[in-house]
């Protein structure tokens, strides 16, 4: 029997796809810049956002629930992608601004001019008024567009070798990608590191060279990015996992000591994917901060990565589409949550105002998930879908008792 | 023999201030016309005599440098107070009295107060010859140092000793004879006090000149141009500011020059559009100067040429060489042994920095051991003891009871706390390590929130008693706040009570075997699910403990335990689970490195942290298993 391609051993791909492209039309048809005007662009915009929180969330699947690695690290990967995206936004926005400027005075400007007048502009809130070296390709969309991949790859290579290779694994390896990430953000914090220090980065909504186009339209725009990038991610992270190599990625989750034994470079599998989640990461954050408008180093906290974490385990981990759907329902509802509009629940004696109980619902609700759902909202579409193959956990549980 | 009776007589007058003074009053009849209109240069015989009259003269000088000398019609001084008058000589209150103020001026006030100063050091009562000392180390003048050897020896030794300090200080900065100075120098190196230092300082002031051959000064070094602190640009600052030099033209001026000579659309014959160029504008302008229409600028030709004529000399302020030399030395001395106490200083910080980690580490490295879980709310458990802390503190007024309170209670409290997170969640994910420790992130954040809801999200008040407040100081640079030393001593009982616990009795004993081997031990009798569940409160309760100890010195706020919590993290990691001794190692590795990192770099504690962090990272490469791994078949579970 020739094996049939991945796209239809794996129902979930035509069905994501599917489900995707129908809502990206619905969205802008009702946006307004593109048809009636029924949804605002600030919620295009969230909604936008939340596809590029679905496409990290996927990466995140492919570390945790294939791979068996629970990265508290994988938005520092998404935060380095907004700020390598935001060095050319804010460079040459400000650049166009200071040039405006300086061609009022008689004489022409020199480059050297110019350049000073940006890096003041940039960073006379730090007290400085030099263009750290960290910029110094920030005046090219393409430099800046590759490092967008290279610099997290390059981040996630030398840390995965560095702790593959002393086999630092479970729980250790996930307190080691948390310290990761808050020295990352320890670092951005500082004034003098080139970033602006708890400034962050700002502006980024007005994108260089399309200043005539309005936000309105620039929001669907982004949102048919995000829908196309998390629609590419999901059709390689599914194609990734569907062959022999994901079958040896699994085995790496269940058994690493005896995949090893078996011959295989356990620790070369494990770079690949966690290399490439967190390119796949960085492309997520360099779509989000142009339509969040501002970046700063509080968003690569430890806690931001553990919440995706938690919405991964919520979605159901092991299915890439428990991921999307996970990050999809979690982050939508905190926002709808937090935002101030939920309804208030009057109980005798007491009202409970969600802003406030929001944070120990969503906490007591992932207990609850962790204890009586290990396998999230995702196990209840196995339920009701035809019965599959036992599940990776309980492959792990036998291994291990 | 007479010394005695004269402290006699001056304790006598004093007791009695209100007396007539005979000698006084002759002193003032003979000067009346010099005290109206006294002169810097002829007052001194006169202060010194009305100093001689005893108590009384001493009071009237200190009225009049106050300005609060009056001369009335008939020639007598009166001593006015705000609404009183009282006759300076006699003592007798006037009443209705309208004198004329006398107002000396700043020299003649400069040579009373030191006359003052003088009586004062000389005064019978210990107190006021103590203000006066610590008057004169404040701001001393040459006056003072005269009068200061010109006073009767001290009798108390530790005044004594404190006037001689006073004098050699003063000597170094005012005596006019050069050995005297390097002797006083001399006589103090190797002293730390920041008085000291200070009084050195201005000696060892030099200032930068250029010259075209060696200046007849006292020069502490020739500089070379180029090297680390006399970049080229320096040199050539102090060039122009010497005048040797034009100024250098700064690009804004030089746009400004350029477009300000804009004529037709083009400068000096180069158009407008091509002056994007720095050659451009070079060539434009040195065309304008040649025209004579700019004012010429240093070239670099000129400057270097500059610099070749010329060196450049640091030179002291201080004409005599012997006294820099001496005074180098001693600062050289003094910079060494400050050097080695701010060492000691720093190992103080270090210790009381680790005791903080090893308390809030070793409930989690617990845990971590026995059971292979990490707690994630942890951090929050500290936070549950400092609220407790907190409210027993509203409940009880007296600081020292409610800490003797708080501590048991906040044990109590997260014990239970502990043991109910052990019994609903983790006994229920065992042998799923990542889960409990997402979970237990759950129950995290649950209790944070819940904490912000009930306390409000302002920092709480955690006071310590008046006991613990202050610091034991042992010098100008070593001193340690007294909370500190009392959380290293209550790291020091922890470390002894979980010793115990651990090594002489029947739970450390049955926790020691689960950890080793839980199937064995259960086999055995032992209940693990029990021991874990005492472990984990345990843990949990010493967590809490933790939380009172760093809410007396922080603010207790919701996210105190998040602040705790990674570098708890790092020190189990650091450390090596399983021993209590891997805890103690990871956490004075970490709290040693975090202090001399912020040391080394003490501007920016955020990249101390950061360059903490990847320390840590990188160590775990060259030891995955901690400072102390745990060994045989415990490691492999």
């Amino acid at each position: 029997m020739t094996p049939q391609p991945f796209i239809l051993r794996n129902p979930s791909i035509l069905v994501v796809l599917a489900v995707l492209a129908v809502f990206t039309v619905a969205v802008t048809l009702l946006s307004q810049a593109y048809g009636s005007g029924v949804i605002p662009t600030s919620t295009v915009k969230v909604l936008g956002k939340t596809l590029c929180l679905a496409l990290a969330a996927i990466a995140m699947d492919l570390v945790w629930g294939y791979l068996g690695i629970l990265s508290l690290g994988q938005m520092a990967f998404f935060a380095l992608g907004g700020y390598l995206i935001g060095q050319w936004l804010m460079y040459a926005r400000t650049e166009t601004i200071v040039a405006a400027s300086l061609a009022q005075n008689p004489i022409p400007p020199t480059p050297a001019e110019l350049q000073e007048g940006v890096a003041n502009q940039i960073f006379g809130v730090v007290g400085s008024a030099d263009l750290p070296l960290v910029w110094s390709s920030a005046h090219s969309l393409p430099l800046q567009l590759l490092l967008v991949v290279a610099v997290p790859g390059l981040l996630a290579l030398v840390f995965g070798w560095l702790a593959f290779r002393s086999r630092v694994n479970g729980v250790y390896l996930s307190i080691l990608t948390q310290a990761m990430t808050l020295a990352l953000a320890l670092w951005l914090f500082q004034n003098d590191s080139g970033f602006r220090g708890n400034n962050g980065l700002s502006g980024l909504q007005n994108i260089p060279g399309l200043e005539a186009v309005d936000q309105a339209r620039l929001s669907v725009w982004f949102l048919w990015g995000s829908a196309l990038a998390l629609a590419l991610a999901y059709v390689l992270a599914a194609w990734l996992v569907s062959g022999k190599f994901g079958s040896v990625v699994g085995a790496i989750r269940d058994d690493e000591t005896r995949v090893r034994f078996l011959g295989y470079p356990v620790e070369g599998f494990k770079l690949v994917v966690f290399t490439l989640a967190a390119m796949i990461t960085a492309i997520a954050g360099a779509l989000y901060y142009p339509q969040a408008g501002i970046i700063n180093p509080a968003e690569l906290m430890p806690i931001a990565s553990i919440y995706l974490a938690v919405w991964v385990a919520i979605g159901g981990r092991g299915r890439l589409y428990g991921a999307i759907i996970g990050a999809v329902v979690v982050s939508l509802l905190s926002s709808w949550f937090t935002g101030g509009r939920a309804p208030a629940v009057h109980l005798p004696g007491y009202t409970i105002n969600w802003v406030d109980w929001w944070q120990v619902a969503l906490g007591i609700g992932f207990v609850l998930v962790t204890l009586f759902a290990p396998k999230g909202i995702a196990g209840v579409v196995d339920r009701i879908g035809p019965p599959r193959s036992p599940s990776p956990e309980h492959h792990a549980k036998e291994a291990k008792a | 023999m007479i010394r005695p009776l004269i402290v006699l007589l001056a304790a006598l007058c004093l007791a009695a201030p209100a007396t007539a003074n005979p000698a006084l009053e002759a002193v003032i009849a003979d000067n009346l016309d010099q005290i109206e209109k006294p002169s810097r240069r002829s007052v001194e015989p006169l202060v010194a005599q009305i100093a001689a009259t005893g108590p009384e003269g001493l009071a009237l000088l200190s009225a009049w440098t106050n300005r609060a000398l009056g001369v009335t019609e008939d020639g007598r001084l009166l001593i006015v107070d705000s609404d009183s008058a009282t006759d300076a000589a006699t003592g007798a209150a006037v009443p209705d009295a309208d004198p004329r103020m006398l107002r000396p001026n700043s020299g003649v006030r400069g040579v009373i107060d030191s006359a003052l100063v003088a009586g004062e050091i000389s005064s019978p009562d210990p107190a006021r010859r103590a203000a006066a000392l610590a008057s004169i180390a404040r701001d001393g003048t040459a006056d003072h140092l005269a009068a200061l050897r010109a006073a009767a020896p001290e009798a108390d030794p530790a005044l004594a000793a404190q006037r001689a300090r006073v004098t050699s200080l003063l000597a170094i900065r005012f005596d006019p004879d050069p050995a005297a100075r390097v002797r006083a120098i001399e006589g103090m190196a190797g002293d730390v006090g920041l008085d000291f230092r200070a009084a050195l300082n201005p000696l060892l002031a030099t200032a930068r000149v250029a010259a075209p051959a060696e200046p007849q000064a006292n020069i502490a070094r020739e500089l070379t141009v180029g090297e680390a602190d006399f970049p080229r640009e320096a040199a050539i600052a102090l060039l122009t500011s010497q005048g040797v030099l034009q100024p250098r033209l700064t690009p804004a001026d030089q746009r400004n020059a350029l477009a300000a000579h804009i004529v037709d659309g083009a400068v000096a014959g180069i158009p407008v559009a091509d002056l994007s160029d720095q050659a451009a504008r070079d060539r434009a302008y040195e065309a304008l100067e040649a025209a004579g229409a700019v004012p010429p600028a240093a070239t670099d030709a000129e400057a270097d040429a500059a610099i070749k004529a010329y060196r450049f000399f640091e030179t002291y302020a201080e004409p005599n060489s012997a006294v820099t030399d001496a005074a180098r030395a001693a600062q050289v001395r003094a910079q060494v042994r400050l050097a080695a106490m701010t060492g000691i200083d720093l190992g103080l910080d270090a210790l009381s920095l680790a005791s903080i980690y090893f308390l809030a580490a070793i409930g989690l490295a617990i845990t971590f051991g026995v059971m292979r879980v990490i707690n994630m709310a942890h951090g929050e458990f500290i936070m549950m003891g400092a609220y407790t802390g907190y409210a027993v503190q509203t409940l009880i007024a007296d600081r020292t009871l409610s800490l003797v309170v708080a501590l048991p209670l906040a044990f109590a409290v997260t014990f239970g706390a502990g043991v109910a997170l052990y019994r609903l969640v983790i006994r229920h994910l065992a042998r799923r390590p990542l889960e409990t420790l997402l979970a237990t992130f759950g129950v995290s954040i649950a209790l944070q929130q819940l904490a912000k809801n009930i306390f409000g999200t302002q920092a709480r008040p955690l006071t310590a008693p008046a006991w613990l407040e202050g610091a034991i100081t042992v010098n100008d640079v070593i001193s340690i706040s007294s909370i500190r030393v009392a959380i290293f001593v209550l790291a020091l009982l922890f470390l002894g009570l979980f010793l115990f616990i651990m090594k002489r009795t029947r739970l450390g004993l049955e926790v020691r075997a689960v950890t080793q081997n839980p199937g064995m031990a259960a086999s055995m009798g032992i209940n693990p699910d029990r021991i874990a569940m005492m472990t984990f409160g345990l843990g949990s309760g010493i967590a809490g403990i933790a939380g009172v100890a760093i809410g007396l010195f922080a603010q207790v706020t919701s996210e105190l335990g998040q602040q705790y919590i990674v570098q708890s993290f790092m020190t189990v990691v650091v450390g090596g689970v399983g021993t209590i001794w891997g805890t103690l190692a990871g956490a004075g590795l970490i709290g040693g490195l975090s202090k001399v990192i912020e040391f080394l770099n003490p501007a920016n504690t955020l990249a101390a942290q950061t360059f903490m962090i990847l320390f840590i990272i990188i160590f775990i490469q060259f030891r995955p298993r901690g400072i102390i791994p745990q060994r045989g078949r415990a490691a492999e579970a």
